[in-house]
């Protein structure tokens, strides 16, 4: 699934990445919880509620790089400004966390556990 | 290569600000990203540690050629039973770092997992200093 068809299927914004909106993406992993995050040895798209500074910190360390925010959480200008630095993509949604995950699944992205 | 950071008490905002240093230094020197990774989660997972529960602390970075040598001193409450910290879930953080995606209690046991070596040396009252070594080969 591209991260077009994902923008699409969440009736997404994008605030950074626009360039990547061709990317593919396959995997995905859910947490507002930041401490989960750092300890993942892939590199899955990131989909959570969580929306500060250390969102964009946790995913720099962790090398994720496509972050979706749900509950309309929208990011602010510096972290977006931060995550500009690390060339990364940042898509917000009015979905929950529930439907935008049973969405993403229904479409094909796969879990990593 | 030695390099110094400075973590104040409280400020979220810079937290992560010397792992991200780090973390250009390491991928400029071309050391592999995995154990980049390694070395970034365990200091950034220190940093806020120190921010979330100290007075504020130093970050005294060593980068030699087969080794990164780390340590994070911070003054502040220190940690009376420093076998209990390590257990995972075990944590004492305050609602506020919580609400920054921490306070699970995975902090120590995680720089563990990602280091070489781990050495936790504290005293209550005065601080706790965190020691860490990855190796890159």
């Amino acid at each position: 699934m591209t991260l077009r068809e994902i923008v699409e299927t969440l009736n997404a914004t994008v605030y950074l990445g626009q360039a990547r909106l061709d990317e593919e993406v396959t995997t995905a992993f859910a947490s507002d919880l930041m401490s989960d995050v750092l300890t993942l040895k892939d590199t899955p798209m990131l989909i959570t509620g969580l929306c500060n500074v250390q969102t964009i910190r946790t995913c720099d360390m962790a090398t994720l790089d496509i972050v979706v925010f749900v509950r309309n959480k929208k990011p602010t200008a510096d972290m977006v400004e931060l995550a500009e630095d690390n060339d990364m993509v940042l898509i917000a949604t009015s979905y929950s966390m529930f439907k935008t995950c049973g969405l993403l699944f229904d479409a094909g992205i796969q879990p990593l556990y | 290569m030695h390099q110094e950071y400075t973590v104040i008490e409280g400020d979220f905002t810079n937290a992560g600000t010397a792992s991200s240093s780090v973390k250009k230094t390491l991928k400029q020197l071309g050391v592999a990203p995995q154990i980049v990774k390694r070395v970034v989660v365990a200091l950034y997972e220190a940093e806020v540690n120190a921010i979330a529960h100290a007075y504020g602390g130093k970050v005294l970075v060593d980068i030699e050629a087969d080794k990164i040598h780390m340590v994070v001193a911070d003054k502040g409450p220190g940690i009376p039973d420093i076998a209990q910290a390590m257990q995972e879930g075990y944590s004492t953080a305050r609602p506020e770092v919580r609400d920054m995606g921490f306070g699970a209690g995975m902090g120590l046991p995680n720089m563990q997992k990602n280091v070489d070596v781990l050495n936790v040396t504290s005293e209550v009252g005065v601080g706790t200093t965190v020691e860490m070594i990855v190796n890159f080969v």
